[in-house]
């Protein structure tokens, strides 16, 4: 039978999605629901005076109001990289005090979602308002070193590179600039709370089911073995459904006070505000460069913004340690408290603007030195991991650049900036590299062969879109040589076998292993059963004789000798057999692991009116083994419109007096829509790993955003003459 | 003090007439997911910003989300639950697989819809005009060259173009 990885098959959740079917955790249908409608601060910094709930309690179907007054204690979780975190660290309705716009202050809880959006509306708030601090730039000398964010290296030196860039006969120097963006996904954050006794199981769309579980009963107060979190269809996420926000403890306080089910689904609007955003960035970068093109010093530094409580790092100079062999490298930053809410990951957190400055740093060196941009990468291409000096686990970048630029007509391009033209329009053609580092998490899964033939293979995680249930099926079904319809995974939900956040692009490699390592281990299971039974045709048969296909395991080029699973099950009187396993990754610190790949694109631009349009994207990448090639080319392809966003549309405003966000819709926050979309051409680089873990997977989720932001503003310099250092390049920035 | 006494209301969703009590501020999306129980049609901003909620009414895509329920009575109004006829899909729905036309799925079922509205309204051959049709439907995924692929070659099976 063929095996079906790396094949394009289809969703194995396709079905349920395309006819409505598929039930998402606001939908889930649930006895004598309450609607719980979240009030939010209408100021950034100050404390609640007055806070008047005896109109609203009156007001026909509220069931109760909370707030800070009469709200249960809640525990504070520290945020982001700690078991069980929260967005951020600040328990709802705790006391007075307002640290940023949008804030939780309250909760209406109604018999209709319209009763409880009434109600919530009539809630009277008297606040003592402070000055809020709103601008980055301006509060920069409030900015604080940082040595390391998590376990992630911020502050790095090797050699000396700001004597190195002093005395380099080539520099660039030059400072990048990324505003706030928030991540969007199409379903709002949804979360139903039922309590049976103590027990609480909340229905929540999040990217990490365990860690809600930890986090919510931590911050609840009762042991973690009470709740159950479930997840089994959610609406995209990219970062935001990472974390613990107030609404999921706020919907679990009132179904606990009012005694029953209480759901509560964010408006687009409070999304803006309750659940995190990607910080926006000022970053400087220093290139120095002998006349030949190699790179004698590199320094990326810069400030990033966080809240008045929180510590979160955009880490945006995780790249620039990781792309080009330079002797002589320094990374720094810094972040600047404001009140604004805690920033949070989002879709590759600072590999995608941090990337956009080193590689709009790459291009205006190639200018500078009258070099093809390729070619200057390639005199820099580094062999090992520049920072720390250990060999990559496996790395393509080199045939990335090749296929693409070939797929392209790089050849085509004429080099001086504006001398390609299309009738009025200026053409400009540009490309960069992208590179995301792999993660690989600890993760458990059962693997089970019943009776019927038919498989079940179970492993807690999520499926936010990435293809994640499909890749299990496929990895289970040629383990055990079913075919893929026979297999059916479960997951999303915390009475399964324990899995990772879905972050990181890790998913694929780290619950692919153990389900890889379980499937593997019930078929052994089979095996040893059929080699003990001399009732068995393969009585005796050493493992390594012994092949698996049409549902069969039978001796290696002689298929006839062999039975069914159902058949070995039967003879055995079993319901079932099955078999888990635990993958941690391995601590194989001789490789330096990452995908990479690189981004080609040509622009349009209407000289008069600034208006950019893209007119084809090229795209080759190198991610290890691909385990489906239609799930992992949308990954690239819908990461790299991500960063079509990113490069010309996104960008969320602040106003600065009063720190409220004045765009808090998908009217004016400008997602990127069909219509900016032009052809997009993913090609996969074939690569066989053996480094990384036992199905050779380094990630597809997240390298798809780092490189295309860079090329756009590349292909406008070239279209233009135009170096815009910062995002998005808007018609006002070309004219 | 708003008035938030229910209203009688008849709906007919899918052939079938549903009988509604409902307060007069409930959106057609709202009695839709919440009333009746089909939560096929989404919501993702509830301003009539992202295409998520579309529906059919009489043939013709609307947001649902930007319309009171009370205001149709006596129309016909179809949801994605009506699209498929048993285990058949929808030329659109298998189309939307077969192109991947989707990632995480929530934005889908408004897609689907509308692209089914755009082929009875008469569907422009040209790439670039479905995608302007179909800029009504965000999809943060960004499934976007699936969807036009999809709805091209549903397009393309239709009898008389
Ligand atoms: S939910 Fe109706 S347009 Fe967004
Ligand atoms: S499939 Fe996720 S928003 Fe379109």
């Amino acid at each position: 039978m063929n095996k079906t990885i790396g094949k394009p098959i289809n969703r194995v959740d396709g079905r349920l999605k395309v006819t409505g079917e598929a039930k998402y955790s606001g939908e889930i249908p649930l006895e004598n629901i309450a609607y719980g409608v979240i009030i939010t601060s209408t100021i950034a910094r100050g404390r609640i005076k007055h806070i008047n709930t005896s109109v609203a309690e009156k007001s026909p179907g509220v069931i109760g109001i909370i707030t800070h007054l009469d709200a249960p204690k809640l525990y504070a979780r520290p945020n982001f990289g700690h078991e069980g975190a929260a967005g951020e660290k600040l328990a709802p309705l705790q006391n007075s005090t307002i640290y940023y716009s949008g804030q939780a202050i309250g909760v209406a809880i109604a018999d209709t979602l319209e009763r409880a959006t009434y109600a919530a509306s009539l809630v009277k708030v008297d606040y003592v308002v402070e000055t809020p601090l709103t601008e980055m730039g301006k509060e920069r000398d409030r900015a604080y070193p940082i040595e390391k964010f998590v376990e992630f290296t911020v502050e790095f030196a090797l050699g000396d590179a700001d004597a190195e860039f002093a005395k380099a006969e080539v520099k660039i120097e030059a400072t990048y600039t990324t505003p706030t963006e928030h991540h969007n996904p199409m379903e709002p954050h949804a979360t139903a709370a039922v309590w049976e006794g103590e027990n609480l199981t909340v229905y929540d769309s999040t990217q990490y089911i365990f860690g809600m579980r930890e986090g919510l009963a931590k911050m609840l107060g009762i042991p973690h073995a009470n709740v159950r979190v479930l997840c089994k269809f959610i609406g995209g996420s990219f970062g935001c459904k990472y974390g613990l926000w107030a609404h999921t403890p706020l919907a679990a306080i009132a179904a606990r006070q009012f005694r029953r089910p209480v759901k509560i689904v964010l408006t687009r609007e409070q999304m803006f505000g309750l659940v995190g955003h990607r910080s926006e960035t000022e970053q400087q970068i220093k290139l120095g460069a002998t006349p030949e093109g190699r790179l004698t010093a590199l320094i990326h530094q810069g400030i990033s913004q966080t809240s008045i409580f929180d510590e979160f790092v955009e880490t945006f100079t995780t790249t620039s340690r990781t792309m080009y062999a330079v002797p002589n490298l320094r990374t720094a930053q810094s972040v600047v408290p404001l009140n604004k809410g805690t920033p949070t990951i989002m879709r590759a957190p600072g590999e995608s603007v941090g990337t956009f400055a080193l590689e709009s740093a790459m291009d205006e060196l190639a200018w500078a030195l009258k070099l093809d941009p390729i070619e200057l990468r390639l005199r820099n291409y580094a062999e090992v991991h520049p920072a720390r000096q250990v060999p990559w686990s496996s790395k393509s970048l080199k045939e990335c650049y090749a296929l693409a630029a070939e797929k392209f007509g790089w050849s085509r391009r004429t080099p001086e900036p504006g001398s390609m033209r299309d009738d009025r329009y200026l053409i400009g053609m540009g490309m960069a590299s992208a590179c995301f580092p792999m993660e690989h998490f600890p993760a458990s899964a059962i693997a089970r062969i019943f009776a019927d033939g038919s498989v079940v293979v179970q492993s807690g995680s999520q499926e936010i879109g990435t293809g994640t249930a499909t890749v299990m099926a496929q990895l289970t079904a040629d383990m055990l040589g079913v075919p893929v319809e026979k297999v059916r995974f479960e997951f999303g939900d915390t009475e399964l076998a324990r899995s990772p956040g879905t972050v990181g692009s890790g998913t694929a490699a780290s619950v692919g292993t153990a389900v890889h390592g379980a499937a593997k281990a019930v078929r052994a299971k089979v095996v040893a059963l059929a080699q003990k039974d001399p009732n068995s045709p393969l009585y005796g048969v050493p493992e390594p004789d012994i092949e698996t296909s049409q549902e069969r395991i039978f001796v290696k080029n002689n298929s006839a000798k062999g039975e069914t699973y159902q058949a070995v099950l039967a003879r055995h009187n079993l319901e079932y057999i099955d078999a888990n396993f635990d993958a941690k990754p391995e601590e194989e610190e001789e490789f330096a692991k990452c995908s990479f790949g690189a981004h080609f694109v040509e622009v349009r631009v209407d000289p008069e009116l600034g208006e950019v349009r893209l007119t084809r994207v090229v795209g080759a990448f190198a991610a290890g083994r691909i385990l489906n090639e239609k799930t992992a080319r949308s990954q690239i392809s819908g990461a790299t419109i991500m960063g079509i966003g990113m490069a010309l549309h996104e960008e969320t405003i602040t106003d600065p007096h009063t720190g409220r966000i004045v765009n808090d819709n998908l009217a004016e926050y400008h997602l990127p829509v069909n219509a900016d979309i032009p052809p997009i051409d993913i090609y996969f680089i074939d690569e066989v790993d053996t480094h990384v873990n036992p199905i050779g997977v380094k990630g597809a989720g997240e390298v798809g955003i780092t490189g295309i932001i860079a090329a756009i503003a590349n292909a406008i310099y070239h279209a233009t003459g135009k170096r815009i250092r910062d995002l998005p390049i808007t018609p006002d920035k070309l004219l | 003090m708003v008035n938030s006494d229910n209203l009688n209301l008849l709906l007919k969703v899918n052939g079938t007439q549903h009988t509604l009590q409902i307060d007069p501020r409930v959106t057609l999306l709202d009695a839709l997911r919440e009333k009746i129980g089909l939560t096929g049609t989404k919501k993702g901003c509830d301003r009539g910003q992202c295409g998520a909620c579309t529906v059919l009414v009489d043939g013709r895509r609307i947001n649902s989300c930007l319309t009171l329920a009370v205001m149709y009575q006596e129309t016909e109004i179809t949801t994605i639950e009506e699209l498929a006829k048993g285990d058949e899909l929808h030329p659109m729905q298998a189309a939307f697989i077969k192109h991947d036309g989707f990632q995480c799925g929530y934005c889908t079922p408004g897609q689907i819809m509308s692209a089914v509205g755009l082929l009875a309204e008469g569907c422009p051959s040209d790439d670039a005009e479905i995608k302007e049709c179909m800029s009504g439907n965000i999809c943060r995924c960004s499934a976007y060259p699936g969807i036009v692929a999809a709805i091209q070659e549903v397009r393309q099976m239709q009898p008389n173009l």
